[in-house]
């Protein structure tokens, strides 16, 4: 009996031990976000006063409101990229038969394992070249092939559990791969396509690294690069209310989508075409 | 509607052949059966005549024309598929009218067909369900009618009742049935293992082995006068009774085949004699097992009312015009 209760006990306390390791550093970014004046470096732990003082700065100095839509843009697109290159990639990988196939999926897989540092330089000579360089396509470019080997392999393992019957029966019916692609496959594949489009978009939101190696003017920045050059009044100052108050800011766009789409997450869509 | 001819018709994977020429006519309007046990290649031989693999040598024809190149839909195939293969996001209406869609064909021409077709099978009220909401039999009468509803040349059917449970088996059988009655002039295959799915349907049926072709012909005719010994053991139900050895010899064979329906038990002085090691009442019919020293027990096919029981000994005669004589490559002596 009080071993089950210590057990109940010891199971609980690590659930919290987790939830305000992981919640805490940004319910703090909230709570120092409504602070200012002197407020801010006073350690506190539940609200003590509230002003949109930070909001409204970020916003009106700066280029933050412009930094925000290329984040916007730049993840939005390379979603919308990545998956259609994906789908496509993962049609012919999963379902047409032809040599090295195997081959170029472990290739794929092999993409991935390379450190972003260690193609930095060679990815700037290719940005560099193709004429990109400090425009938001050099990111879509760089966060693309970063996100493929990801999404296409997921999507192929996907598609390869989709029963080969219905493709079957589609061509049957006289359907074109691309009606296939489109009209059979992507409406099963929602569970996968949201995941794999979440991943991606979340990843290309929070890039840091390529974000301030391929653009050096403050209208072309993306958020991360924004929030960490944020500079106050002189050298001395950093500006900690409005830093935490832009954190906030781009954080809420991924919880909005994560809560958004959790409900298009509906696993078992299958169920019914074939037997059982 | 259409005629179709195999010729030489080869297939390979990779280095394994799994279709070793096949030659074979389909009269318009027949319902043609594929048999054999897993593994002979029938599934891949309608594969084949669908267009859903590639012929890797040989002609197809169709009416007299080569069609191997030609895409499924463009050779006028319908096909059913053992697991229905239903669009599981589309509505049962859609589903059947996804292939006129595609098509091009006017909303009304689409309703339409679909709506007499699904009158036809029975679904009217089921348009709007999803593939999930409906039974087995349902989704497999949707299949179907997916496949009516393009009005196809040749229909085909890759073991549409296996997965079904066995009194649903049966009625959809008889459905099947009526159904080649209604659209006589479409030329229809059917793929099964069940020999018994085989003799109740076909027009003609084509026993397949190891990828060639065994028999082909009407089922009275594979049960009456078998080519080999494969097809005298496959069709029929209980199997054919083999007896090699000295009683073989006496009637100068190999092998003799007799079905358990052409042995009588006689009271004294039979042909042969055996000891009773099992039976099985079926109600109309009762099997006996003798044992004999043969491989397997002898099997006598009784009515429903007799009273043998194990370690009995029972003496039977095989009616002599119903004896099958083989050789020693298992061919006929006729």
């Amino acid at each position: 009996m009080l071993w089950s209760y210590t057990k109940t006990t010891a199971f609980y306390m690590l659930v919290l031990v987790i939830v305000v390791i992981s919640v805490f550093p940004f319910y703090y970014a909230i709570l120092t976000s409504f602070k200012s004046g002197t407020a801010l470096f006073q350690v506190d732990y539940w609200p003590t006063s509230f002003s949109w003082d930070n909001y409204i700065a970020v916003f009106s100095q700066g280029a933050f409101p412009r930094n925000l839509l290329n984040s916007v843009f730049v993840a939005s697109t390379t979603v919308l990229l990545a998956l259609f290159l994906a789908v496509t990639a993962a049609f012919a990988l999963s379902r047409v038969r032809f040599r090295g196939r195997s081959l170029l999926l472990m290739t794929i897989l092999g993409v991935s394992m390379f450190p972003q540092i260690a193609v930095l330089a060679g990815l700037f000579e290719v940005i560099r070249a193709l004429g990109i360089y400090n425009t938001p396509w050099a990111l879509i470019f760089s966060y693309t092939i970063f996100t493929l080997p990801f999404t296409v392999w997921v999507l192929t393992t996907f598609m390869r559990e989709l029963p080969i019957e219905i493709e079957e029966a589609a061509i049957v019916d006289g359907a074109t791969p691309w009606v296939i692609i489109t009209r059979v496959f992507l409406p099963l594949m929602w569970p996968a396509l949201v995941t794999t489009g979440l991943l991606a978009f979340i990843g290309a939101w929070n890039e840091f690294l390529f974000a301030l190696t391929f653009t050096s003017s403050n209208l072309t920045r993306t958020v991360p690069v924004a929030i960490a050059l944020l500079s106050g009044g002189s050298q001395y100052e950093i500006p900690w209310g409005i830093i935490m108050a832009a954190s906030v800011i781009v954080t809420v766009p991924l919880v909005v989508l994560v809560l958004v789409f959790q409900r298009k997450i509906v696993s078992g869509l299958t169920a019914g075409g074939v037997k059982g | 509607m259409a005629n179709i001819q195999l010729k030489d018709v080869r297939k390979s994977f990779g280095t394994v052949k799994v279709i070793k020429g096949v030659d074979l006519e389909i009269k318009s309007g027949e319902f043609m059966v594929f048999v054999g046990p897993s593994g002979c290649g029938k599934s891949t031989l309608l594969r084949l005549v669908a267009g859903l693999e590639d012929i890797t040598s040989g002609q197809l024809l169709f009416d007299g024309e080569v069609v191997n190149g030609l895409t499924p839909s463009k050779r006028g195939i319908a096909m059913v598929f053992q697991s229905y293969a239903l669009y599981p996001h589309m509505t049962v209406y859609d589903n059947m009218a996804f292939g006129l869609t595609l098509e091009k064909g006017s909303k009304e021409q689409i309703r339409e067909r679909v709506t007499k077709a699904a009158d036809l099978l029975q679904i009217g009220q089921y348009l709007d369900r999803l593939p999930k909401q409906l039974s087995g039999g349902q989704r497999q009468r949707v299949a179907i009618g997916r496949a009516i509803v393009r009005d196809p040349k040749v229909f085909l059917f890759d073991e549409p009742l296996s997965n079904l449970d066995a009194a649903l088996r049966v009625a959809t059988r008889i459905e099947i049935a009526k159904l080649h009655e209604d659209m006589n002039s479409v030329t229809m295959i059917y793929v099964t293992h069940d020999q018994v799915e085989a003799m109740t349907l076909a027009d003609r049926i084509c026993v397949l082995r190891d990828g060639v072709i065994e028999q082909v012909g009407t089922p009275m005719e594979l049960y009456e006068t078998p080519d080999s010994l494969f097809v005298a053991g496959f069709i029929g139900s209980p199997k054919m009774n083999f007896i090699s050895g000295e009683a073989a010899a006496a009637y100068k064979a190999h092998t003799l085949g007799i079905r358990g329906e052409h042995l009588n038990v006689v009271s004294e002085g039979g042909v042969w004699n055996g000891k009773v090691i099992h039976t099985e009442n079926l109600g109309a019919d009762s099997y006996v097992y003798l044992e004999m020293g043969m491989e397997e027990p002898v099997v006598v096919r009784l009515d429903g009312n007799n009273n043998y029981h194990s370690g009995d000994v029972v003496h039977v005669s095989p009616m002599e015009d119903k004896l099958h004589r083989f050789d020693e490559e298992g061919k006929p002596i006729r």
